[in-house]
């Protein structure tokens, strides 16, 4: 299992070989968090920094939880408490912290590139964590584990991403990975939030979820952000609910095994109902559970280990 | 002090000359062009071999003198301009403060007069702290010395005043140039919106934005019968707005950058900020649209909009960096290299667009040719030299240039600014 990337900035940069064999990792690695004792030793002695400058809650624990399962030392950094708000630049904070010796750099930032602005002049390692609306490769990486676990294969999926297509790294991750594995993807909002350019990376289009969700097999929702909207990109939460909420009505139209998967966090009954969201066809939880398989298998990929057995 | 050159091939497109031919220049004037020139008391330059062109105008600069000297000073700026062929910018009024009354003008002056290795040509605000309300007092500062009128970097959208301000600058020899961005439209964008922008998450600045308000400044200029300059054309729309214009003879001229002619948006793949300007740079046809209307004469000028700004300022994350790259020192050896030579832009053309049309859109009337009694401002070229773009050696205080490392062939080989060599490589 070969996997020649210093870093993961995203997922266009990932053949479909590398992308199964983060997921075979993940698989293998999983059962270390059901254990009575959930650790092993393959990152002793790895220094990681968890470098947050926007909110975050799966995802930061998801990356800390992971580390420590592998031993490594993580340290958390968020924005509000560092010397970025002392006027710090990211370039100084990058160099300060290099200067201690550090191996990775998980990094979350509100601005797209980043990640790829900080691997230009750092030594460690970088994984995205999420960057503006470009990427989030984690994020996808766990869906495609929930999917395949639930579904067994990608080929000819039909899975319908729903919400703000426009602001989401989300779904670009998505996007790129279901492509690469062969699924179908539709792409689901009104016309604002889902530009056309998307169909040059493989995705259909349709403004009308009830026409997209037949036959569906995987129905991803996305958190409509409120605090992004102004009534710029529609007139209001009434018409988007009307239009774009998973309903148990709408989802009848899927598949009779469809899944129901969301990044979070969600608003329960704007884009999803209080009903669907906690329903058995949703695998939003697992989702959450898978997170910490796969930030493990990346973590454990990019930092060596390599001679390690898994089990040791 | 008298200047003698020999045996260049001279290029004047004012006259339509295209030959071997010695030039005689008597203190800040051209005395004589002949063959076979002689004078024992004159300076020989020996231009054998390579072109000599009218001085090259860059007329669209910032030196950002005063306020923002971090970046650059008349002094770089123009040390800069000299090694990079030019004999005179015209900069813009976006210096703090604001350049809208006659004092700042009359400072940019004063300093160019003590340091500028070439002519600075200010260009004021249209309106007040170009905050697109009030207009400036246009005659006044024209009698200052300002060239042209310009709220550059901050759009005038204020239909209204632009339509004022174009009518009340017909008591002046000056001209209105107009920055074409409307910034709803463009607001929080940071590069072309396209295909490109939502596969990098940047948002986006759509081609309408500079469409919407070329389509407005052409209506204007109709309507008013006034002229009006548009600067730094990016799309295809614009140029098919401004065909169009011209076609009715609406008296509309426009500007295209290098970096314009050069490079398309999909270069942003490595969120590089030294790819970050405005306007943005466009797709590859909108490239390919740019370069046919800069041979075919609906863009008439090729301007640098040099913009400089410190590495500390461009080093940072992509939406967070500012707009705007150098362009003093590569403009020529692009344009030669990347477009003469291979046949899309002939060499006459180019030195049109860089010499005797900016000198005509700024009413320069003793500048952008060669002939007895002209200002004995040229440029001499070496179409063979070989170049590698190092923007650690650049002259400017800044070094923005997303072309380092670029190897070209052609490049100025001496500027001459008023009977003086002020640059000899």
């Amino acid at each position: 299992m070969a996997f020649n990337h210093k870093h993961l900035l995203g997922i266009q940069s990932l053949s479909a070989q590398d992308i199964r064999t983060i997921l075979d990792t993940a698989e293998s690695l999983s059962e270390i968090s059901s254990r009575e004792v959930k650790k092993v030793p393959i990152l002793r002695g790895k220094t990681i920094i968890n470098l947050f400058y926007e909110a975050s809650t799966r995802t930061r624990s998801s990356f800390e939880l992971a580390a420590k399962r592998l031993s490594a030392d993580i340290s958390n950094f968020s924005k509000a408490t560092s010397a970025v708000v002392k006027g710090e630049t990211l370039k100084d904070t990058i160099l300060n912290l290099e200067a201690m010796n550090i191996d990775a750099i998980i990094m979350r930032h509100a601005s797209s590139g980043s990640p790829h602005f900080v691997s230009s002049f750092c030594s460690s390692h970088v994984i995205n964590a999420g960057d503006g609306t470009h990427e989030h490769p984690t994020q996808a990486l766990l869906d495609a584990l929930t999917i395949q676990q639930e579904k067994q294969t990608f080929k000819d999926l039909k899975v319908v991403i729903v919400g703000d297509i426009l602001h989401s790294r989300v779904a670009r991750s998505d996007l790129y990975l279901l492509k690469k594995l062969g699924a179908k993807v539709v792409l689901v909002g009104p016309p604002s939030l889902v530009p056309p350019a998307f169909k040059k990376y493989g995705a259909q289009i349709d403004y009308n979820f009830d026409r997209a969700i037949e036959d569906a097999d995987v129905v991803m929702m996305l958190r409509i952000q409120l605090e992004r909207q102004k009534r710029i990109y529609f007139p209001s939460l009434s018409e988007y609910h009307e239009l774009f909420s998973l309903t148990p009505q709408r989802f009848s139209r899927a598949k009779h095994d469809a899944i129901i998967m969301h990044p979070g966090p969600i608003n329960r009954d704007v884009e999803i109902s209080t009903d669907m969201a906690d329903s058995a066809k949703s695998v939003i939880l697992k989702q959450v559970e898978n997170g910490i398989a796969v930030r493990m298998a990346v973590l454990y990929l990019l930092l060596g280990g390599k001679e390690r057995e898994i089990t040791d | 002090m008298k200047l003698l050159i020999k045996n260049g091939r001279v290029i004047d497109p004012a006259s339509g000359t295209d030959k071997t031919l010695d030039i005689l220049i008597d203190r800040k004037k051209i005395a004589a062009v002949g063959s076979k020139i002689n004078d024992k008391t004159a300076k020989v330059v020996d231009a054998a071999g390579k072109v000599v062109a009218p001085g090259f105008i860059d007329m669209h600069v910032h030196l950002r003198e005063p306020g923002y000297e971090h970046k650059e000073t008349i002094a770089t700026g123009t040390l800069a301009a000299a090694a990079g062929g030019f004999t005179s910018v015209a900069c813009m009024p976006n210096t703090s403060p604001i350049n809208d009354n006659p004092g700042v003008t009359h400072s940019i002056l004063t300093e160019a007069k003590r340091s500028a290795r070439v002519n600075v040509l200010p260009i004021a605000a249209i309106t007040r702290e170009s905050a697109g309300e009030e207009l400036t007092e246009m005659v006044n500062q024209a009698k200052a010395g300002a060239v042209a009128f310009s709220d550059d970097g901050r759009p005038l959208t204020n239909n209204q005043l632009m339509r004022r301000a174009m009518e009340y600058s017909q008591m002046l020899e000056t001209t209105i140039i107009d920055h074409c961005e409307t910034p709803d439209l463009s607001a929080g964008g940071v590069m072309h919106e396209g295909d490109y922008s939502y596969q990098f998450g940047l948002k986006g600045i759509p081609s309408s934005s500079e469409e919407v308000m070329v389509a407005r400044d052409i209506i204007l200029a109709e309507s008013t019968g006034v002229g009006i300059h548009l600067a730094h054309l990016s799309t295809r729309g614009s140029v098919e707005l401004v065909r169009r214009a011209k076609a009715k003879k609406i008296p509309v001229t426009a500007e295209v950058t290098p970096h314009h002619l050069l490079l398309d948006d999909s270069l942003l793949e490595h969120y590089d900020t030294n790819l970050k300007m405005k306007p943005p740079l466009r797709d590859k046809k909108d490239v390919q649209s740019l370069r046919k209307a800069a041979k075919e004469g609906v863009i008439d000028v090729i301007a640098t909009d040099h913009a400089p700004h410190t590495p500390d300022e461009k080093e940072v994350e992509f939406d967070q960096a500012p707009f705007g790259i150098i362009g003093l020192e590569t403009c020529v050896s692009l344009i030669l290299d990347r477009l003469v030579r291979e046949g899309i832009l002939p060499l006459s053309r180019f030195i049109e667009m860089i010499s005797s049309a900016p000198a005509r859109i700024l009413n320069l009337t003793d500048k952008g040719k060669i002939q007895p009694g002209a200002d004995a401002d040229l440029t001499l070229l070496d179409l063979n030299r070989e170049v590698i773009v190092d923007v650690f050696a650049f002259r400017s205080h800044s070094r923005n240039s997303p072309f380092h490392g670029w190897k070209l062939k052609g490049a100025p080989e001496m500027t001459i600014v008023g009977g003086k060599i002020v640059y000899h490589c």
